[in-house]
């Protein structure tokens, strides 16, 4: 696979050496800043070029046309958009991957046509969010598409749930139970499953869900 | 979007021939290029933001108008014009031709000072040339 990261910042220089250490795919890096190209050809060797990448001639130059896969990962939200949008259109590049600085442009991206994007402050907020204790009811990834998400919630004894089976709480359409933890078991449920304090629950469910299922699980 | 010359000379002709105008820049002195008189909104922060385009009253707008210096950033607010708020007539600059293109076919009303000013020059050297040769 070929693939063309653009932006040698923090993010792109440690994406750029992670494929390559990999050694299963071609890399190659466009990065702005002259003194940080001289110093990553040192430590990569020849596969990084100098330019612009949002600029269609570096593009060209950088053989985006026969790229799989390219991945925009500069500070600047609005570069990252048009780089990604030029390869789409301009390359044919069937596969345009986004960072995104503000989290507020997360639906923007994808609207406009963006296949993936990756939103640094939103992946940070989650896992703090996970690390935080006595959190009932976790976010824990937005899928692909955006509109489903893996939750997970923990049963407390006031739950509407606590002590019902799965089929007895009326779950909206939408929402799949996909696992629950009892302490150490894992335990892939069934409707026959009867919840408990304290078991942890893992559900995919559509976004607009969300909520509904939290106040199910939860006490409402 | 965007209060340099441009933008501001737009915005000042665009009150004056009287529209209701509301202008975005993301440094308030900008705003020191617009006329006295000026009846417009004027508002400070970046148009790539849908709450700074919202509070310079976007919605319900008729039209938008990206002149920043940066061709990416008015290319993302006229996107989030266009496909956000739904404004009918978003016009943008975008001064890499190539760049310029590719909006273009994607819809996008642009302009492109580069090709324009180039070929303008152009014609006015060859015009410049015929005529010297007329003279002989």
């Amino acid at each position: 696979m070929y693939i063309l990261i653009v932006g040698g910042g923090k993010v792109g220089y440690y994406l750029t050496k992670t494929l390559i250490n990999e050694g299963t795919n071609e890399v190659l890096l466009i990065e702005r800043n002259p003194q940080k190209v001289e110093i990553y050809t040192e430590r990569f060797g020849s596969v990084v070029v100098q330019g612009n990448g949002d600029e269609a001639a570096t593009m060209e130059k950088a053989g985006a046309g026969r790229a799989d896969v390219v991945i925009a990962v500069t500070g600047h939200d609005e570069d990252n958009l048009v780089i990604c949008q030029m390869a789409k259109k301009r390359f044919n590049v069937p596969r345009t991957i986004a960072r995104i600085n503000n989290p507020k442009n997360e639906d923007l991206f994808r609207r406009l046509g963006i296949d993936s994007t990756i939103s640094s402050t939103n992946v940070i907020l989650n896992l703090i969010e996970q690390l935080i204790p006595q959190r009932h009811f976790v976010h824990l990834i937005t899928l692909r598409h955006g509109d489903l998400a893996i939750v997970e919630g923990v049963i407390p004894a006031d739950s509407p749930a606590n002590g019902r089976t799965l089929a007895e709480i009326p779950f909206p359409a939408g929402v799949v139970i996909a696992a629950v933890m009892r302490g150490a078991e894992l335990i892939l449920p069934t409707g026959a499953t009867v919840l408990q304090e304290g078991d942890e629950v893992v559900a995919v469910t559509k976004r607009e869900q969300e909520n509904a299922l939290r106040e199910l699980l939860l006490s409402a | 979007m965007g209060c340099g010359r441009v933008g501001s000379q737009l915005a000042a002709r665009l009150d004056r021939e009287g529209h209701k105008v509301g202008i975005v820049d993301t440094d308030a002195r900008s705003f020191r290029r617009l006329p006295d008189d000026f009846r417009g909104l004027t508002i400070v922060g970046t148009g790539i933001d849908d709450d700074v385009l919202r509070s310079a009253g976007i919605e319900g707008a008729d039209a938008f108008v990206a002149v920043t210096e940066g061709d990416n950033r008015n290319i993302m607010a006229a996107q989030v014009a266009r496909e956000i708020f739904g404004v009918a007539e978003c016009v943008v600059r975008i001064y890499d031709p190539a760049r310029e293109e590719v909006y273009r076919q994607l819809g996008l009303d642009t302009i492109c000072p580069t090709k324009l000013v180039s070929s303008l020059a152009h014609d006015r050297l060859v015009a410049a040339m015929l005529a010297r040769r007329e003279r002989r």
